[in-house]
């Protein structure tokens, strides 16, 4: 099921196309999809294609060829730490091996308690600003210190009440 | 605090990297302060000043369609995404008299690794950019645009979408733009998380919907663009020049650059520098003096090489890199790639294999798969890299890399096989005994990298 407010989106999104390329939109049907439900659900996926009159595999297609779609659930804060050349230079890996110290988990898990998921990711396109994660795909966070990701961690448990 | 608030602590406010007093010149970057983006800000530096110029809204002659593209070719303004291609004469293929739709299309889906100017040009100046695609737009007779940003720099593409509401409020998009005969209608679309689609052609397949893999050229895209249709195709920071070339004339754009390369270029500067940021200097600026605004190599170390134009660019040595000035033509002498201008500084602690461990695991990974070559020959390059990295590698693997290299350079649909190939075999050219070092010792020649 498509919620309300998503199906308000969409339609944003396809009114931005010629009426006979409404596929055009998938990649910003699916990115609204991922944000209310924190992944891409194969019921979404059957969703978006009949709202596009696309093949449900013709969207799947896309889910799996974008690394920002998220093919399974992940931690309610997912954090993707750039490694990049330019920030491996400038401690773009430090940072992530801080964040598995931090959180306990190797890159590519998930928190027990649901909160985190660690990803190291390919250039976010900040490369001046290393060492940057990005935050649940829309928000940046640049110049993360050591001091400043541990504030980053502590502070999203403290907001979230799990201390 | 809520999560809003805590990740807001940690956002990018464009002090360090973009608002400072370490540009020469600048036209893109000029008097911009992180605050003043909005419409009526970018008016008041001289915003769509061109844009009235040419429609002759203001009592003015205005300009024809052809006299745009002769000041745009005058200009020797160079396509800024990297190929560094005539932009007046990329204009100039697309077809006049075509009866159908044509679209115009802004690639702002900057992944190349050390890139990112054109975030900052779209999150502090966006109008630049919708300004230089109208004026590009009524030169090549096009109605429809779309600019195609980089997926994760989310936060850049709403705050362009809200440049392009206030555009559209403005009368400056839309129908009959200020009141002329223009009409263009433009779009934000964003992508999410693909290298490959900063591929012209591979974007406009991930604009109809699809997996961006890049198509066969010919036909290019002036004949057989987005949905088939002609379409022209620039950098988000090519569109950006546009304005100050028609508001100050070809003669002063290209006196400010030097022959056959135009204007000012705004060069992304990381690695080991005291000052990472992006810079707005002209063209054929001695790369000294770029090292120099960036705070130089960090205190206590030397420069080593220097990636001159985005990882997919040959890697120089510093002595080359340091005889040369920053413009397509000297780099390219140079026997490197301007590119985007993302300049990756390497210093004295730097061990080569493991940097370009890092880059092969990136091509790899970023292949779309189409092509045997690309697909197949960037996983060997980037097992071999990690073997002799991790101390199993052979005497024969230099070689080995060197000659998967070769086959897959110019053996692919696009560039993705060739940016995968030339760092390897640069690395290689340039710095070969630090290779067979490691793999004689098992170990790095620079082991402290830190």
């Amino acid at each position: 099921m498509i919620s309300e407010e998503s199906r308000a989106r969409f339609e944003q999104e396809v009114a931005k196309y010629p009426a006979d390329q409404r596929q055009s939109a998938v990649m910003a049907c699916l990115a609204i999809a991922q944000q209310e439900h924190g992944y891409v659900s194969a019921e979404s996926e059957r969703d978006i294609a009949e709202f596009l009159g696309m093949a449900p595999m013709a969207v799947h297609e896309v889910t799996t060829f974008y690394n920002m779609y998220n093919q399974q659930p992940v931690g309610k804060y997912k954090l993707n730490v750039c490694t990049n050349l330019p920030c491996q230079l400038r401690d773009g890996g430090k940072a992530l091996h801080h964040l598995e110290k931090k959180l306990g988990i190797a890159m590519g898990e998930a928190t027990p308690d649901g909160l985190f998921t660690l990803q190291q990711c390919e250039c976010l396109g900040a490369c001046a600003d290393s060492p940057v994660l990005l935050v649940n795909d829309r928000t940046m966070c640049s110049f993360m210190s050591n001091e400043k990701l541990d504030q980053l961690v502590d502070g999203l448990r403290a907001a979230e009440g799990k201390v | 605090m809520n999560p809003q608030q805590v990740l807001a602590q940690f956002q990018a406010t464009g002090v360090e990297t973009c608002f400072h007093d370490r540009h020469l010149n600048p036209q893109i970057l000029s008097g911009i302060d992180g605050r003043n983006w909005r419409l009526k800000d970018y008016e008041a530096r001289g915003g769509y000043q061109a844009l009235r110029k040419i429609l002759g809204v203001d009592g003015g002659e205005g300009m024809t369609p052809d006299q745009v593209i002769a000041t745009v070719k005058e200009s020797a303004l160079r396509g800024r995404g990297g190929a560094g291609f005539p932009t007046g004469l990329k204009w100039s293929f697309m077809p006049r008299q075509f009866p159908g739709q044509k679209y115009l299309v802004c690639n702002s889906d900057e992944g190349e690794p050390g890139t990112c100017k054109d975030r900052d040009i779209l999150q502090f100046n966006p109008h630049i950019v919708i300004e230089g695609m109208i004026i590009a737009a009524y030169a090549m007779g096009i109605t429809a645009g779309y600019n195609y940003i980089h997926g994760e720099i989310f936060q850049t593409y709403e705050r362009f979408e809200e440049a392009l509401r206030e555009a559209r409020a403005a009368g400056l998009l839309g129908d009959r733009i200020l009141g002329s005969a223009l009409n263009f209608q433009l779009h934000a679309a964003h992508g999410f998380g693909a290298y490959i689609c900063g591929e012209e052609t591979a974007l406009l397949e991930s604009l109809e919907g699809k997996k961006g893999q890049p198509r066969f050229k010919p036909p290019f895209p002036a004949s057989f663009g987005l949905y088939g249709k002609p379409t022209t195709v620039n950098n988000t920071e090519t569109f950006a020049a546009v304005p100050w070339i028609i508001r100050n004339g070809a003669q002063a754009y290209l006196q400010c650059g030097k022959p056959n390369n135009g204007g000012t270029k705004i060069y992304s500067v990381s690695g080991d520098v005291e000052r990472p940021g992006n810079y707005e200097i002209p063209m054929g600026t001695p790369f000294s003096v770029l090292l120099d605004l960036a705070g130089g190599v960090r205190i206590g170390r030397k420069l080593k090489a220097v990636i001159p134009g985005g990882s997919s660019a040959p890697v120089l040595p510093a002595s080359i890199m340091m005889d040369c000035t920053m413009d397509y033509d000297s780099i390219a002498k140079a026997g490197s790639m301007l590119g985007s201008g993302a300049v990756i500084v390497m210093d004295d602690s730097r061990c080569m294999v493991k940097s370009l461990q890092r880059l092969s695991y990136f091509y790899m990974h970023e292949s779309c798969g189409q092509c045997t070559p690309c697909r197949e020959g960037t996983g060997w390059l980037s097992r071999v890299v990690d073997r002799i990295e991790n101390g199993q590698g052979r005497q024969s693997d230099m070689d080995l890399l060197d000659n998967v290299a070769e086959n897959i350079q110019g053996r692919t649909i696009c560039a993705l096989g060739d940016a995968a190939a030339m760092p390897v075999r640069a690395m290689i050219k340039h710095f070969r005994p630090e290779f067979e070092y490691h793999v004689a010792h098992k170990t790095c020649m620079v082991p402290a990298y830190v």
